[in-house]
């Protein structure tokens, strides 16, 4: 085991170890929280709440996105809802349970304190919502309503009909834009950040791109933190929006942030079906429609009658029959791979037989089509404008696509990275999922992280450190940025054959084919040689138009496609060496004989981090064991 | 499956940065798919640029479900195109003929400046939020969620004005490229709830001050910003803003 990694949980006990260690934190002083600047980069869930929250406790923040605006970031698009243990419905819940049902639902593979302080957290982060005037479903009494997810026997998800995630990121971006008004947080947007500065051993700064005008600009601070999102799109294909990236993360690797849980990939059951190779993205349905919908596919082989002519007896409600006491609200990785199964034995529907169907004709005649429409009203409107057919009248077909990355930079329990003074906050670290996330957990989490923890255990590194006073020219900052001109430069200058999404398309291929919904040894390691000689295509024939000082979308595209072709590697590499099946990493050589993800938790009950050992040599895995004292380890039932 | 490829001209604005002068450029595309969306059709065409070695169309688009408001362009003269309650990533190919040509320009008001090809500037939104668009509650300072109930009526009310995407479609669809539905809907999701109350008659005179200075121009009441609002926000939003303007004016002086 290597002594790198240490997890620095405070002891104690799981039920207070989080409100001990805050007073056992150093804090700084009011008067000289305004000489630190932190830098957040993202705007999301996560880099929103931080960036405003640290700015009400005095820092100087400095904020960066890519988008033209803050509110765009992808938090946005989350639709389910945000878990929260308040047990308003008198159904059982608590912060235990929460706790428990996310390490449970993570299959065993996150670290258990950190779960238990994000249960804690999930009842102040309503609380703050509401304040914020987030409009929650509420019930006719006043009273905030709640749905069940996958995962949980409790109702425990507040929302906001089928836009969650966009009500609870306007809230962080309305609390952001009241201090930027305040000034006490500058704002950059149209910025992409390409490099982490490391001083004396300590992140110090970054250098990000004007998107408008190309300039590399340096920014100084005596704290970085990324909130920058998943790598979901190094498939080409997934829920993620267009500009979402690993760039960010990826270039803090590369400065020696070890990447913990790479292969951790979420492949969400409920996503619309693909239609063509000019296809961009893929659209998920929200998770919360597995409450009212039914999963089945027909019982004979290649059934072209459409749903409405095959009769009951003809239906196979394959989760139903699978999973009887979680039915159709198995986690997603359960479902996805069952879907997955039914399509490969030949059960699939639509022109592709790549997909199954979501029923909702038995809640419509139940409920009502208005009370249907009232929960998912505009879940079904997307999906009859892409699809072209109403989910009121015939069902919708579904298949899984890539959606969220459990993997991701590697985080000690103050959220820091093996890199001092460089944080990761939200999906852009690998902390609280294991394995697996549940639904509704990634809201809870990215704010969990911004509004209340890091706001705290900055204070602690601050506190606890001093700085060198640095100026733009310092070699440091001057190399940095050196690197990244020549970099950008390079791009430009190939002029190859191949545009850059060719490029993204092929590794997207090569991606889902091996390093997807089930993985098996021959395949990642065939993987491993296609990116790597995929990488060298891209590296000479590349073709990037347009200029370095202007607007520049190819140059911005082109360099995140460089970075997901080494992700792709590292992402294989880790699955090939994790020889287990676990949540969302289905190796097939390990499964029960009903086909369930089958762990080895006496060889592999730890996160792997990488570190970057340089261009030439592999990366090094480090492990850090998870020690689980509260959950019972034990293999994972729905049934 | 019954793909047909569609030809389709496009004239599409182009505009090398804001101070430039721009001009329609026209494309031909012969495979256009019935199931593309608009900016996937966009794409298509712009893998064809750098393929020929022309410089691509710039234009703004993120999440391409209709929720992040990046993409903003004019299709025919109307933002987002011509279907109802939807924005331009979310409209599809299959609304339109083989042979048919297409306009695409930037969103244009003065508050919005191109940027390059069908990019703008709305920043200005941004700028309206930092003087009123928030309660001012700072993190930490919270009462549990169910201290104060509010009746499902208001939240549903405030819930539909909330749900703007700030896109400036509003702003674009206005003869007087006026913001007043943007600002209508945020003013009235905070004028609805009961946590909203404490700041009202400032955050809507600051915000109402700050989208005048921004160059936004005056509301006529022609409604062309609600008709072509992806999220279709509801015109009672800006009389909902105008009491509380007025409310405010009298009992500030």
């Amino acid at each position: 085991m290597s002594t790198k990694l240490d997890s620095k949980i405070p002891s104690g006990s799981i039920e207070t170890l989080w409100q001990k260690h805050k007073f056992d934190m150093k804090l700084v002083a009011p008067n000289n929280k305004r000489k630190h600047t932190v830098i957040v980069v993202g705007t999301g869930l996560a880099g929103a709440a931080g960036a405003a929250s640290m700015a009400e406790l005095g820092y100087h923040v400095k904020s960066f996105c890519i988008q033209d605006s803050p509110r765009r970031a992808h938090s946005i698009a989350a639709q389910g809802g945000i878990n929260a243990a308040k047990n308003y419905q008198n159904d059982g819940d608590s912060v235990y349970r929460l706790f428990y049902d996310t390490v449970k639902g993570g299959d065993f593979r996150a670290r258990e304190a950190n779960v238990y302080r994000l249960a804690e957290l999930s009842v102040n982060i309503i609380d703050q919502a509401v304040a914020q005037g987030v409009p929650f479903a509420r019930e006719y009494g006043g009273y905030l309503d709640n749905r069940s997810f996958g995962g949980a026997q409790v109702k425990r998800t507040f929302y906001a009909r089928g836009q969650t995630g966009q009500q609870l990121l306007l809230g962080a971006y309305s609390a952001l834009m009241r201090q930027v008004g305040k000034k006490t947080v500058e704002l950059f947007n149209r910025r992409e950040m390409l490099d982490v500065v490391v001083h004396d051993g300590k992140a110090r700064g970054i250098i990000v791109r004007n998107l408008l005008t190309g300039e590399l600009e340096t920014h100084i601070a005596d704290a970085v933190c990324l909130a920058t999102g998943g790598y979901g799109n190094v498939f080409y294909l997934s829920t993620n929006a267009m500009a979402s990236n690993v760039t960010a993360a990826w270039r803090a690797y590369r400065k020696g942030a070890f990447f913990a849980n790479p292969c951790y990939t979420q492949i969400h059951p409920t996503c619309i079906p693909v239609s063509g190779d000019y296809q961009s993205k893929l659209t998920l349905m929200s998770e919360s429609l597995r409450n009212d919908g039914r999963v089945w596919v027909p019982k004979n082989k290649g059934d072209k009658r459409p749903p409405s002519e095959i009769p009951e007896e003809d239906r196979d409600y394959y989760l139903e029959r699978r999973y009887p006491s979680f039915g159709n609200l198995v986690p997603r990785d359960v479902a996805s791979r069952a879907a997955k199964k039914a399509c490969d034995d030949g059960f699939g529907v639509g022109a592709t037989g790549l997909s199954v169907y979501l029923d909702f004709k038995n809640a419509i005649e139940r409920d009502g089509e208005e009370a249907i429409s009232a929960r998912y009203g505009n879940l079904f409107h997307m999906y009859e404008k892409i699809a072209g057919e109403s989910p009121y009248k015939s069902p919708m077909r579904i298949y899984p696509a890539v959606h969220y990355t459990m993997g991701g930079l590697w985080v000690d329990y103050h959220l820091m990275t093996t890199v001092p003074g460089l944080f990761a906050l939200g999906e852009a670290n690998f902390s609280d999922h294991g394995a697996n996330r549940l639904g509704a957990s990634a809201l809870m989490q990215g704010l969990a992280d911004g509004y209340f923890v890091i706001p705290s255990t900055i204070g602690n590194y601050l506190a606890n450190h001093s700085f060198d006073k640095m100026t733009e020219d310092h070699d440091a900052f001057r190399d940095s940025k050196e690197q990244c001109y020549k970099r950008t430069t390079q791009l430009l200058k190939m002029k190859g054959s191949k545009t850059v999404d060719d490029f993204h398309r092929r590794l997207g291929h090569i991606m889902w084919d091996n390093v997807g919904m089930a993985r098996n040894k021959e395949g990642l390691t065939s993987a491993i040689t296609d990116i790597k000689s995929l990488r060298e295509e891209f590296w000479s024939d590349a073709r990037v138009v347009g200029e370095a000082d202007q607007v520049n979308n190819e140059l911005e595209k082109a360099g995140r496609v460089a970075d997901f072709l080494e992700l792709g590697e590292l992402m294989a590499r880790d699955a090939l060496e994790r020889n287990e099946s676990c949540g969302g990493h289905f190796r097939e050589e390990y499964q029960t004989e009903e086909g369930e993800a089958l762990r080895d938790d006496t060889k592999f009950s730890h996160a792997a981090a990488w570190e970057f050992k340089g261009d030439s040599a592999p990366p090094e895995r480090h492990k850090e064991e998870l020690k689980f004292d509260h959950v019972k380890l034990a293999q994972r039932s729905y049934k | 499956m019954s793909d047909q490829n569609m030809k389709i001209k496009l004239r599409v604005w182009r505009q090398k940065g804001p101070t430039y002068p721009g001009k329609l450029e026209t494309y031909e595309l012969d495979n256009v798919n019935e199931h593309m969306s608009f900016l996937e059709m966009i794409d298509v065409l712009n893998e064809k640029l750098v393929q020929e070695g022309g410089e691509p169309v710039a234009f703004d688009h993120d999440c391409r479900e209709g929720i992040c408001g990046m993409c903003s362009m004019t299709i025919d003269g109307n933002p987002h195109g011509p279907n109802k309650g939807t924005t331009a990533c979310q409209l599809h190919m299959r609304n339109y003929k083989d042979g048919d040509t297409i306009t695409v320009e930037p969103f244009r008001a003065t508050a919005f400046p191109v940027i390059k090809d069908i990019m703008v500037d709305r920043s200005a939104f941004d700028r309206i939020q930092q003087v009123g668009g928030f309660i001012s509650v700072s993190t930490g300072n919270a009462p549990d969620a169910h201290a104060v109930p509010v009746s499902k009526e208001k939240a549903d009310l405030a819930f539909d004005a909330a749900t703007c995407i700030g896109c400036g479609a509003c702003v674009a669809a206005c003869k007087n490229a006026s913001a007043m539905l943007f600002v209508a809907a945020k003013v009235s999701q905070y004028e609805l709830l009961p946590q909203g109350q404490p700041e009202k008659e400032d955050r809507v005179l600051n915000m109402v001050a700050k989208m005048d200075e921004e160059g936004f121009g005056s509301c006529s009441n022609t409604g062309a910003c609600s008709a072509s609002c992806p999220k279709e926000i509801s015109l009672e939003n800006i009389a909902r803003m105008n009491r509380a303007y007025s409310r405010a004016s009298f009992k500030k002086r």
